[in-house]
């Protein structure tokens, strides 16, 4: 077993060159209202660059990962930022995989919300989707079993969440004084967190249950020293434990979803879920196009008591892929509010050129929003954002 | 996107294996007839069939590289790098791993098949730069495969039991002697109503295949060049040429670097190596 695992690891028995791969970045937005405070800018241009090093050796059942990240963000000192994504130091050995380091992780199965994915902090500054993680010290063990996998991960070292500056666009009125951030445990951000997860597939189900106990990398919010006259709200970061379970249903051309967790720690106890499916229709209009239409909910059991905007909303959308050379895919969707006329539309379209270059827009807006919905906040920060994307 | 390219072609009765592995059936191949007078066309294809998959049985595992290469009409040409490990199962389908070197922006991006005799494939996606593994449905069957002129139904595992055949002819084609065999697909969603297939009658390898379309017009040749025999005993060819009569767009498979029996395990073949497949 040991033979294949190296064998499977190791295309080339010699050792290889340091292997460096990557991107290279520049995006601009620019929204369509008036901003609503004076510090705000009605455009904005950004450069982004994360290279990739990678090197492996032992026939390769040892590798070495790094990852840097860096974007200068024309507008906003906070989006200005640098992380590390990954610098990581992964052994194989029979049915065991190490890993150690700066890893991102995610656990799930969902489109618009990653509801069980907690072990990365969120990288809000890049988008306010949440698709982007910042890269959390780790240590990874996986046990790869026929009844399943089990991973066990110690994570040492907390990631605060970034929040846009007084400059950004896509923040609340009141700004988040990222520096100041308060935690319930006295080990603040060197509160060593625990996690476990068991996941595997049987037949047409892949399913995962999860375990995490430690620091909640949703913060709440409380009022801080006022700068320069101006109110700020700093995070507070509670201990919690979260018990989750993520599940994909594959049958012809169905995925069926559910993500649920269980969670206590952070004000009163609660419960969540997201869930719904993905239908794929092949070869629409006589041509090698696919359409998936997509729907989610998704609830969270404190409702309008929730921090998030997804208490109790549903998504709608549509994915159109023309299956040609240059890869070129559509997606188109919005989440209405159950409990108002909320409603946040997006657009996200991407296309290769050549060989080494991509471009993509993306479009989002919100409309119908009421003062206690999260996402009123951001009622004049409709934007159309253009990227085009070099890889090296 | 399951990837069996090079198990082109079929599987078998116990009975031929043994009389396929010694080298005394190479040196003279016509020991047993495939083809008899007599039978009726419909048993003649299929013993054809059984043949060319008997010939593959028991390679176990192996893994080779290959690049993609893309022409549209204009002859504009754009190249993927692929990498595919390949595991044999007998009960079921087999297992495959495929993983894109380029274009750069889908580099990493990987593909595990687990296929079957019945039904759907299983099949999961990883996405580098999500750190995701994606379950995907694998119905889509008829679908283009990265955007090229092979449908996924063309490059996947291909099992005895998918089609029904009819015995066409025995005839010369580039100075080797084929067997010319029609195959139906029994698949309601592939997008074919038949093949026409070329198998010379000494190793049973597909020579080209004609692919007509749910109209019943000629759709797609494919062309296998430069057979190889690996392993004493496996015939892969090294070039595969893809021609779309109705678009004008082609796609070339050139393969190398195949490596058999090189000791990948079933294990190797897991949601997990696939995550950390490079």
């Amino acid at each position: 077993m040991v033979a294949g695992l190296i064998a499977v690891a190791g295309l080339v028995p010699e050792a290889k060159a340091i292997e460096l791969t990557g991107s290279l970045g520049v995006e601009a937005r620019a929204f369509v209202d008036d901003a609503q405070f004076s510090e705000q800018h009605a455009e904005n241009g950004s450069v982004v660059v994360q290279p990739e090093l990678y090197h492996d050796w032992s026939d390769g059942d040892q590798s070495i990962l790094f990852s840097p990240f860096f974007r200068w963000d024309q507008g906003d000192d906070e989006r200005t930022h640098f992380d590390i994504r990954e610098l990581r130091w992964l052994m194989v050995s029979g049915s065991v995989e190490l890993r150690i380091g700066l890893q991102r992780v995610f656990w799930g199965v969902t489109e618009t919300q990653h509801l069980v994915d907690i072990l990365n902090q969120t990288d809000l500054v890049e988008n306010v989707d949440g698709e982007d993680k910042l890269g959390q010290p780790m240590v990874r063990v996986d046990w790869v079993q026929d009844w399943g996998t089990v991973a066990l991960f110690a994570l040492p070292g907390f990631r605060e969440r970034t929040f846009p500056g007084a400059e950004g666009r896509l923040r609340f009125p009141v700004v988040i004084d990222t520096d100041n951030a308060r935690f319930e445990s006295d080990a603040a951000e060197k509160h060593v967190d625990f996690a476990a997860r068991w996941s595997r597939f049987i037949g047409a189900f892949d399913v995962g249950l999860s375990h995490f106990h430690g620091t909640s990398r949703d913060p709440r919010f409380l009022l801080g020293e006022p700068v320069a006259g101006q109110p700020r709200l700093v995070p507070y970061y509670d201990q919690i434990d979260q018990t989750s379970a993520d599940i994909q249903m594959t049958a012809g051309g169905w995925l069926w979803k559910l993500e649920a967790l269980h969670r206590s720690g952070q004000g009163r106890t609660f419960n969540a879920i997201s869930g719904g499916f993905e239908y794929t229709l092949v070869g629409i209009f006589e041509r090698a196009w696919d359409v998936g239409l997509l729907s989610e909910y998704h609830y969270d059991d404190r409702l309008e008591d929730a921090p998030t905007p997804l208490e109790d909303d549903i998504f709608v959308g549509a994915r159109l892929a023309l299956n040609d050379v240059q890869s070129t895919t559509l997606l188109v969707g919005a989440i209405l509010d159950v409990q108002s006329d909320g409603t946040a539309f997006f657009a996200e379209a991407s296309r290769r050129v050549g060989d080494r270059w991509t471009v993509s827009v993306e479009a989002r807006a919100i409309a119908g929003t009421e003062s206690n919905d999260p996402l009123h906040a951001l009622r004049t920060d409709d934007f159309f954002q253009l990227e085009l994307l070099r890889y090296f | 996107m399951k990837f069996q390219l090079s198990r082109m072609l079929l599987r078998t009765p116990l009975v031929s294996i043994a009389l396929v592995s010694t080298t005394l059936m190479l040196a003279t191949p016509n020991v047993f007839a495939v083809v008899e007078e007599g039978r009726s066309a419909q048993e003649n294809g299929l013993a054809v069939a059984q043949e060319v998959d008997a010939r593959d049985v028991g390679f176990q595992d192996f893994r080779a590289n290959l690049t993609m290469t893309l022409k549209n009409r204009h002859g504009e040409e754009s190249v993927r790098e692929i990498r595919s490990r390949n595991y044999e199962m007998t009960e079921d389908g087999d297992k495959s791993l495929v993983i894109f070197d380029s274009p750069r922006d889908v580099k990493g991006t990987a593909f595990l098949t687990f296929s079957h005799k019945d039904g759907d494939d299983d099949q999961w996606l990883y996405l580098p730069a999500l750190k995701r593994v994606k379950r995907i449905a694998s119905s889509n069957k008829s679908g283009p495969f990265m955007g090229s002129e092979f449908a996924y139904e063309d490059i996947s595992s291909q099992e005895v039991e998918e089609y029904t055949y009819k015995f066409l002819r025995t005839e010369e084609m580039d100075g080797l002697e084929c067997h010319v065999i029609e195959r139906y697909p029994q698949d309601k969603k592939s997008g074919y109503t038949r093949q026409v297939v070329w198998y010379d009658t000494q190793h049973y390898r597909p020579m080209k295949t004609e692919f007509y379309d749910r109209k019943e017009a000629l759709l797609k040749t494919l062309l296998f060049e430069g057979y190889q025999q690996y392993a004493g005993k496996y015939w892969r060819a090294d070039v595969m040429a893809m021609e779309n009569h109705q678009t004008g767009k082609s796609t070339r498979l050139e393969w190398r670097d195949y490596e058999f029996q090189v000791g990948l395990e079933e294990d190797d073949f897991s949601k997990n190596s696939l995550a950390r497949a490079r």
